[in-house]
Formats: structure tokens, sequence, C-alpha cells
């Protein structure tokens, strides 16, 4: 299943459709994280508004894939979590802690804007 | 006695409903001295005492007669009836429903010793009356004492539910900034709803950050504090900052208990300060207008 990447100025935008199954996610993660190094982009936003589960392997691919793509020199968030998916990710103790996460795709890119002021401002 | 003699005796005693009829018109004819003693006997023991003796008295009257034609008739829904009739009038001049029970059982008293003065010579006929009263005297105070017991449980299942319902708005007061006044107990249920309609609130208002006010909530427990975390984390996965304020010692001492990270969760003491601080947080400062500005305006 190909999952459709956007470019958007320095930033690559997934959104992801939902029911994708666990070897569909490996290789999404895969994918992104190679992604993200060909085009030079200096985020990711990873857009879940779709979904209507999320399950303890999404999360820990999800964390995965964060920390791979920091490695790369990229900040990723994830957007568009449904409240039924927030409350029940809660509630099984998934809290996507060390994620940045945002309402929606607009909320996203202002974070991420935020972000690139702040590492300006401290490396002056 | 010889046993020929009893069998005879017992054969020309009434049956149990005959005998009945006449116990309850024994207790009809004496009704006026049995009362005066049944009252005597609800102040003696401190009953009622809301009520004045004429007031206890004027009750005693119908409370008496029907009583009396219940041990005779004693159908179930009669006694309910009587159990219902009961509590709404006395019920309404402030007594307990304890005590109505009481008096219930004081009359049994008075009617069973006025019996026993009546029968007691005949010892195999006094018995035979007992045998007769008994039954139902008691079948009438089960009826009242379980018809309380119920009606107390309805009453209780309906403010449970009254509380369940009380709606807990969640209401936008900036732009991005939400406010969750949150009042009165918290069970699981409730907890449920006021986390969704938090949630959906979120998304419907683009919320960036959220103060939820648990001043209002009396009792705390870990269970309330184990909710408000996940109420938190969720907000926080919908890119939503929450600010927690009126938390009690007590309930800061829950969450702890459950080890709640206290860098994780944001909390001020009132709602004025936890306001203040999401305004902050969104970017907006309050700055009061001057006299002298205010003036220069005016002019």
């Amino acid at each position: 299943m190909r999952v459709q990447i956007f470019k958007h100025g320095n930033y690559l935008i997934a959104a992801i459709p939902s029911a994708l199954s666990d070897d569909d996610l490996l290789e999404l993660r895969d994918d992104l994280a190679k992604q993200v190094g060909e085009c030079r982009a200096s985020a990711l936003i990873v857009d879940v508004t779709a979904w209507d589960v999320m399950d303890s392997f999404a999360v820990r691919i999800f964390r995965n894939m964060v920390q791979m793509i920091r490695l790369r020199g990229a900040d990723t968030i994830i957007v568009g979590i449904q409240p039924e998916v927030a409350f029940a990710m809660v509630q099984l103790g998934l809290t996507l802690a060390d994620v940045a996460t945002a309402l929606d795709l607009e909320e996203g890119i202002e974070y991420l804007e935020r972000q690139k002021e702040n590492r300006a401002f401290l490396t002056r | 006695m010889a046993i020929k003699e009893k069998q005879t005796l017992l054969q020309s005693v009434p049956e149990s409903t005959v005998l009945l009829r006449e116990l309850a018109s024994h207790l009809r004819d004496n009704r006026i001295p049995l009362r005066e003693e049944w009252t005597r006997r609800i102040i003696e023991v401190g009953l009622l005492t809301a009520m004045t003796r004429e007031e206890i008295f004027a009750e005693a009257t119908t409370v008496y007669d029907n009583y009396v034609a219940l041990l005779e008739t004693g159908s179930v829904e009669a006694i309910q009836a009587y159990a219902h009739d009961l509590s709404e009038r006395i019920i309404q001049r402030g007594v307990d429903t304890q005590e109505v029970l009481g008096i219930v059982l004081l009359l049994r008293d008075v009617l069973a010793r006025a019996l026993f003065k009546k029968y007691q010579p005949d010892v195999v006929l006094f018995n035979l009356v007992l045998d007769a009263f008994e039954p139902a005297a008691n079948r009438i105070a089960k009826t009242v004492g379980v018809g309380f017991v119920q009606e107390r449980e309805r009453t209780i299942l309906q403010q449970q539910k009254a509380i369940r319902e009380l709606s807990t708005p969640v209401l936008q007061v900036r732009d991005r900034m939400l406010i969750l006044p949150i009042i009165g107990s918290i069970d699981p249920q409730r907890a449920r709803k006021v986390t969704e309609l938090l949630l959906r609130g979120i998304r419907a208002h683009r919320a960036k950050v959220v103060v939820i006010d648990i001043t209002g909530v009396p009792s705390v427990d870990t269970a309330i504090a184990n909710h408000l975390v996940q109420a938190v984390d969720a907000s926080r996965l919908m890119g939503a900052a929450v600010i927690v304020t009126g938390v009690s010692p007590a309930f800061a001492q829950s969450l702890v208990t459950i080890g709640v990270d206290s860098t994780k969760m944001n909390t001020v003491g009132d709602l004025q300060g936890g306001i203040e601080a999401a305004e902050q947080l969104l970017g907006y400062k309050l700055i009061k207008i001057s006299e002298t500005t205010r003036n220069n305006n005016e002019k």
C-alpha cells in the first residue's frame, strides 16, 4: 500500500489511511525515513486523521520512526489523533510521551515553525 | 385436662380468621383507652418529638383504626397502601421513617397486651389468639419496614441519576482556550462522559489550552485522580495543553500516590491563576486601561 507523501517547503507530509496492516506500518516507517533523507526535509508531519484506532504496535513503530528520523536530523510530529482514538490510547496507557502531537495539519506546521524559530534563537 | 376434653375444647374454639375478626372487634371496642395508651407510650419512649401531643393523638386515631382493619383483612396490597399513607401523613411533619416503624411496633405491643389481658385466663385460647394475631401483626410491621427501605432506595437511585446527569459544560472563554468546570462527585461513567466531551470540544473549538477546574469535586480518591490523568494525557495527544486548577491538598496527595509526574501535570491553585497561565501560554497579556488614558479618550 503506497502512502501519499507531500512536500510542503522543507516539510514532508504523510496522510496515512486507516487500516494499515502491521507489515504496511513497518514498510511505511522505513519508507518515510528514507524519504526524509532524500528530500533533505527538516521535518515530517504524519497525519492520522483517518485512523479510528491506534494500538500498541502502531505506537511502538511510530516512536521508532521518530527516533530514526531524529538521527537523520529532522523532527516529526503526529497530527490528527481523533477524540475516540486518544481516549482509547490513554486507557491502554499509550501516551506517546516523547512524540510531538498537534490537533491538525495547520497546528502541526505552526508547531514546526515555532521549533525552527527556537532553534534559530538558540544557535545565535 | 383429659385428652378428650381438650379436643372438645379445641373443636369449640373458632378458626383463625373468625378469631381475628373477634380480636379486631375487641380492639375496636376498646380503641379509646388503647389509643391513649399507645400515645402515652410513644411520648414516653421519645418518638415523634417533632409533633405535639394533640397532633400525635389526631394522627393516632386514623392510624389505629386502619391498623385494626388490616389485622382483620390484611392483604399485602392493603398493607402497602397503609404504609404509604402512613409515611405521607407523618413524614410531612418532619418525622423520621425510622420513627414510623417504631410507632407501628409500639402499637403492636399495646394491642398484644390488651389481648393478653382479655384472653389470658384461658391458656389454650390465648395461644390460639396469639397464633392468629402474631402473623397478622408481623406482616404489617414487615411490610411497613420493607416499604420504607424500598422508598429510601428509590430516592437514592434518583439522586445518583441526578448527579450523573449534572452537566459538565465545556466552555470557550478565549480563542483557542477552553474551561471545564467540574462540579459534583465523579464516578467512572461520568468521568468517561466528561473526557469524551472535553476531547470533542478540543477538536470542535481547536483549543490549544484547556483549564480543568476541580474545585467543585468534593471527594477525591486515586480512581478519580487516574481519570484526570487520562483526560490530561488524551488532551495532549490532541495537541492541547492542560492546566488543572482547584487541586485540594487531599487531591494532591492522591496524585502523588498514583505516581503522577508533577512535571507532567500543570497545576495552579485557583481558577483565576489557571486562566492567567492559560492566557500567557497563548501569548495574551492583560493590560489595565489607565485612568488618564481613559480620560484623554473621553475628551
